[in-house]
């Protein structure tokens, strides 16, 4: 089984640009993508697409084909939604197609313009993530949610709002040097505890922004890359993706994610590793909680162990396995479509020691990226590693 | 959702809990789960019975929500929980109480009350 080089990446900055669409923003990902591969637009067999609120943003449905048509390939398009984990499944599924021999190029990513619906149009676009019936008509948002795991989480392993202000801490730092990052701010553990409240206990800064974004992959199996000589150093070694029930008050567990729990398991299996070969992480930390439940999820930290980690150092950017570098959702900005595919962007800049963390992950050679739908109703992990020359 | 077509088995249901009569479906194995339901899903099993629900459950977590969805938007700051009815949880928003005595343990029962912001029917929870 051949395994899939990551040719190219593109990410369009992250932040607020209401006026512009999505097909705007992921052709700019996408032909950054293509000049950073080498990869002839005429060699692409398929385009996966990851996209959630479409209908709502842009009034926009079939959005595979008209990605691909704003990308400049002529390819079978299909678009992928799984709520924040969209591009996440579409990866999977690019991976998969080139494993099987199906194809040696895929174009895969995915966009969100969100900032054009406000605040609050934001927050219903986003709660249809949720049951519709049970959760979202009783009034639950999508904070809320997170909100509800949380509490649950500090009624059984303890811990406290101070805790995750640390993990905000932490990623706001981590993107400083990130330029396409919403925020490059340093923030501290003060401005989280004091900011307005969104859904008790989280706050504003426990919070990732509403972003518009894109991000694009060129991906091609390991042959066309030798064939064509690509420049091509990292490798997508694992995928995996795990699925629970869609309300959170029907889960065994309200604070743990057995979803990327799966997913994490099943990558690990497929790369032939288990946690402990990973260097450093991208989790999907929408919500300050969302990386505690995600590390514990993925065993790089034990369950009711998550809440410490980046107030103890664990998984900062000189820790023992660094999580969110890029400074994850939380300051690099959720354009929910495009986010499963900017992980895998920025976890192979980082490997590549193109990006500027990578002095943070020198011998690094393996890493994890971890993309939630929902309150983990849907989950992907994939396993990058570096190509032995 | 202000259509005028109803959700079956969801409008029932809470028709059934306005009335004190609310029902979660269970399979042989235990399983309970909340209509429009033809199968268990946990089990897959398709032989499920209507058992009525206790009269009070137990908060498992809350929260308090300061930024509502737009159809929220007059009910904020609201607290909504999830409660344990034994055969199954259930989300929904508290009522009738300070949003300051809403903690865990606390029980409740059920209470069909309506949206301030768009006077639809919204699940909600009141001390017991």
């Amino acid at each position: 089984m051949s395994d899939v080089r990551v040719a190219g990446t593109g990410v369009t900055p992250f932040g607020s640009t209401p006026e512009r669409t999505s097909r705007d923003l992921f052709a700019r990902a996408s032909q950054t993508a293509f000049e950073d591969s080498d990869v002839p637009r005429d060699d692409v067999e398929a385009v996966f697409y990851g996209n959630f609120m479409g209908e709502l943003a842009e009034h926009q449905g079939h959005q595979g084909p008209l990605m691909a048509e704003a990308a400049g390939v002529q390819a079978p398009a299909t678009r992928y939604e799984s709520a924040c984990a969209s591009s996440g499944a579409a990866i999977r599924e690019a991976v998969v197609r080139i494993r099987n021999g199906e194809a040696d190029v895929v174009l895969v990513g995915g966009a969100e313009r969100m900032t054009n619906l406000g605040t609050a149009g934001a927050t219903e676009a986003l709660a249809i993530a949720a049951d519709d019936l049970w959760e979202v008509r009783a009034g639950m948002t999508f904070p809320g949610a997170y909100a509800l795991m949380a509490q649950a989480y500090f009624e059984e392993y303890g811990g406290e709002h101070e805790d995750l202000a640390h993990i905000a801490v932490k990623n706001h730092e981590n993107a400083l040097t990130n330029d396409k990052a919403q925020y490059q701010s340093a923030i501290e553990v003060s401005d989280v505890l004091e900011a307005p409240q969104v859904s008790s206990p989280l706050g504003l800064y426990d919070s990732c922004p509403i972003s518009d974004g894109a991000a694009a992959l060129v991906l091609t199996s390991e042959d066309y890359a030798e064939d064509n000589d690509l420049e091509a150093p990292v490798a997508i070694t694992g995928t995996g993706q795990g699925g629970d029930r869609m309300a959170l008050h029907d889960r065994e567990y309200l604070a743990r994610s057995p979803a990327a729990r799966e997913a994490g398991a099943e990558a690990y299996d497929d790369a032939g590793i288990d946690a402990s070969a990973v260097d450093f992480a991208e989790v999907h930390d929408c919500f300050t909680i969302a990386e505690v439940l995600a590390i514990e999820a993925l065993d790089i930290a034990g369950v009711g162990e998550g809440i410490s980690a980046a107030r103890d150092g664990r998984t900062t950017a000189d820790g023992e396995t660094p999580v969110n570098l890029s400074g994850g959702l939380k300051a690099k900005g959720h354009p929910v479509g495009a986010t499963g595919a900017s992980q895998i962007a920025e976890a192979a800049t980082l490997l590549s020691g193109d990006h500027p963390n990578s002095e943070f992950v020198a011998d690094a050679t393996t890493a994890l990226a971890h993309n939630a739908g929902g309150t983990v109703a849907s989950a992907t992990v994939h396993v990058l590693a570096e190509v032995e020359p | 959702m202000s259509d005028a077509v109803g959700d079956a088995g969801f409008d029932d249901w809470l028709d059934a809990a306005a009335e004190g009569e609310a029902d979660a479906l269970e399979c042989p194995e235990g399983h309970g789960s909340l209509p429009p339901r033809h199968v268990c899903p946990e089990c897959g099993a398709t032989d499920l019975t209507a058992v009525p629900l206790p009269d009070t459950g137990t908060i498992e977590t809350f929260t308090v929500t300061h930024v509502p969805t737009p159809a929220f938007e007059d009910d904020a700051p609201y607290a909504t929980a999830i409660a344990d009815f034994g055969p199954v949880r259930i989300t929904g928003q508290v009522v009738n109480a300070d949003l300051e005595t809403v903690e865990n343990g606390l029980e409740v029962a059920l209470e069909v009350t309506v949206s301030e912001t768009t006077g639809e029917r919204v699940l909600g929870f009141e001390p017991a």
